[in-house]
């Protein structure tokens, strides 16, 4: 009996910490799709360049980690903007095939990109020494940075609740997804407030990125080959919404390793048809708006 | 002077002398070139495998470049590259397809995955042209047709071996871990057969999904089972790197389990970013990057000198050079004139006792590699870097799976 709590303590751990890396990255991507209604694929390539600055100032140029993470996010968000203004803006409210076209093609630009500059290894990350060790939970050790990992989750979580909640931006952002037109004739400059949302969801997809280097290893085919894990805990969570992706997430990071812990012949099955069946349960997801 | 952008008179002149000297070359060049082998060389430079294919192709590119002034006088061997981008069977016989009929190359050679090379196979039977394969490990490759012949490995070779040493050095029980895919299911099979010939016993098998980011739930089960020891195979690069991480922070090894592998999972370029993970760790390969051999020595020089200190080598890229290597002493011997069945009973009966891993000779009933296996286990040099470190030969083993099951 103590072992199989033993060993469900474990997995809940290990599931928590894959499950804030993926609510981390797919969050912003909820908000930008519900939002802007405009499906892009290309979240990850966001979370990958987070991931290969952090990484690449931290053994190119020594920085420590915390440093490099932040100028890693201030750039993706930024960078993010110019592809914003640029690109997508020319695609708001047009063809959803459009849309997924072009962010099919950013993808493998990004490919190409990334293994030009960086090689097709992946690019080694290791967690700072003050996170690095283990800490000791009911008799287990646990690696350190996975606990991190949920606590930055936990407080993303709420500070993004609270964002959207307590403030004026937040409630512009509620606003302009409820009912974009009515927004817009109350006075709210629905672009600007796309660039800002757009800037804040590629920015904690860097972070996303960034923090789960050690789960998602950063390589040139990063978004196309997680994209499907995104994809899955928007749809399951539901577009526009903060609590819908947090909820999906856990769901999929623990399930995911729970069931590849009690059937690992079915590998990640499982997976699969849960989302499945929460899509034809709630076709919205599960906190989507109507 | 001349300030706005014009040519200018002596901008003519040294125009009229560079186009009349593009003129003069190409009568000396063709007389230089009087036989020109075409080589095919089709392996992943994008994709999911671009990092094992860009390995081959260096190696394969440095032993040319190396060794082409041994060539006879007049005799070049020209390469003509395709990309697979990755397992795609149909584009990677497609791309024979084109270098046999619209490139007329003599050989061809290479081929990261054992899917691609299967799908190969047949159209150099059917076209009557040789394949050097340098890597594709699948048992059976070189019976689909008269023509391929491997330099590299296959997954039988490497962990029978490992099975026999294990039983033989104390490990009494081990449970399998592989990935779902047919390297797994060979490496499962040679290590099933080299353990339990000697004595061990195997108490369970777990099969890794192929995709797969998050190795601990899979390694916390076999961890609850508490077996002896664990071998362990996945594909190398960033997945044995996840696998590791897991094995490290379940705390296998404090549990007091052995670790046993195979050379994928202990791939020298990747070691750098496992840390301390991997110290300890046995497993068997055919070409670790510490080696002490000269050959290797020599080997390393002109690498690091062509591609920087930094670059490490490993199995991958061994295939590649003595796959060049035996395309090169072909052409040598036959002044680069062969036919396709020339160049097969050339191939068939190769030797190079001087390959940076060792003596390696091709098996000429089968077309396969037979080399020295060999027991490695990762230490810290005196630099500091970890390095698998030979301690233990198998020498020239034969590919067991296909003496144990002879043809038809």
């Amino acid at each position: 009996m103590a072992q199989i709590l033993s060993a469900a303590l474990s997995i809940g751990f290990h599931g928590l910490a894959f499950a804030m890396v993926l609510y981390l990255i797919s969050v912003g991507l909820s908000v930008t799709m519900g939002l802007m209604g405009f499906v892009n694929l290309a979240h990850g390539v966001f979370a990958m360049a987070g991931g290969y600055v952090m990484t690449g100032l931290m053994s190119r140029l020594g920085l420590p980690f915390a440093l490099a993470l932040a100028i890693a996010v201030t750039g993706v968000a930024l960078a993010s903007v110019v592809f914003e203004r640029l690109l997508y803006r020319r695609f708001y409210g047009g063809a959803e095939l459009d849309q997924v076209l072009l962010t099919m093609g950013l993808i493998f630009i990004s490919v190409a990109v990334a293994k030009h500059f960086f090689g097709s290894q992946a690019q080694a990350m290791q967690p700072p020494l003050a996170l690095s060790g283990r800490i000791d939970l009911a008799g287990r050790d646990f690696p350190a940075y996975r606990g991190f990992l949920i606590l930055c989750g936990a407080a993303l979580v709420t500070a993004l609740w609270l964002g959207l909640e307590r403030t004026r931006f937040g409630a512009q952002i509620r606003a302009a997804v409820d009912n974009l037109r009515m927004a817009q004739s109350v006075g709210i400059d629905t672009s600007l407030l796309f660039t800002f949302a757009f800037a804040l969801g590629s920015g904690l997809a860097a972070l996303g990125g960034g923090l789960g280097a050690d789960i998602l290893a950063i390589d040139p085919n990063y978004a196309l080959e997680n994209l499907v894990y995104f994809l899955i805990v928007v749809a399951v969570g539901g577009l526009g919404s903060i609590r819908g992706p947090f909820l999906a997430a856990l769901l999929l990071g623990i399930g995911d390793t729970a069931f590849k812990y009690l059937l690992p012949e079915f590998g990640a099955f499982f997976i699969y048809a849960i989302a499945m069946g929460i899509l034809l349960w709630r076709p919205r997801g599960l906190f989507g708006r109507a | 002077m001349r300030l706005r952008g014009g040519f200018g008179k002596q901008g003519w002149v040294a125009a009229a002398a560079l186009a009349g000297s593009a003129v003069a070359l190409p009568p000396v060049a063709q007389i230089a070139a009087a036989q020109t082998v075409k080589v095919g060389i089709i392996l992943s430079y994008s994709g999911s495998f671009a990092e094992q294919g860009e390995e081959i192709d260096r190696g394969l590119k440095l032993y040319l470049k190396e060794h082409e002034k041994d060539l006879p006088p007049g005799v070049k061997v020209e390469l003509v590259t395709r990309d697979d981008t990755g397992p795609n069977p149909e584009l990677a016989k497609r791309l024979a397809q084109e270098l046999i009929t619209r490139e007329h190359v003599q050989l061809l050679a290479g081929e990261v995955l054992s899917p691609n090379a299967a799908a190969i196979a047949p159209l150099t039977a059917e076209a009557k042209v040789p394949f050097v394969l340098m890597n594709a490990a699948g048992v059976s490759i070189p019976r689909m047709s008269p023509y391929v012949v491997r330099v590299s490995f296959t997954q039988w070779q490497m962990s029978m071996p490992m099975g026999e040493w294990a039983a033989e050095n104390g490990i009494k029980s081990a449970h399998i871990a592989v990935t779902d895919f047919i390297a797994g299911h060979d490496a499962e099979g040679g290590f099933t057969k080299g353990f339990t010939d000697h004595g061990g016993k195997i108490l369970g098998t777990t099969y890794f999904p192929v995709t797969n980011p998050d190795y601990v739930p899979l390694l916390q089960r076999i961890k609850d089972a508490k077996p002896e020891a664990v071998f362990m195979f996945m594909p190398g690069g960033k997945q044995a790197t996840a696998a590791m991480k897991a094995w490290s922070d379940l705390g296998m090894k404090e549990a007091g389990i052995k670790l046993v592998t195979l050379q994928d999972v202990m791939i020298d370029d990747e070691l750098p970013n496992m840390g301390e993970l991997p110290l300890g760790v046995v497993s068997s390969g055919s070409y670790s990057t510490a080696a002490n051999r000269p050959a290797n020595k020599a080997f390393l020089a002109m690498w690091n000198q062509e591609y920087g200190p930094q670059a490490i080598p490993d199995f991958f890229t061994i295939g590649g050079w003595d796959g060049m290597a035996a395309i090169v002493d072909l052409v040598k011997a036959t002044k680069g004139k062969f036919t396709a069945d020339e160049a097969m009973d050339f191939l068939k009966n190769w030797k190079n006792p001087d390959s940076p891993r060792g003596p390696i000779m091709i098996d000429p009933n089968t077309r396969d590699i037979i080399q020295n296996i060999y027991i490695r286990r990762v230490e810290k040099q005196d630099d500091g870097k970890l390095a698998n470190i030979e301690f233990a030969t198998f020498p020239m083993v034969k590919d067991p799976w296909k003496e144990l099951n002879p043809p038809k």
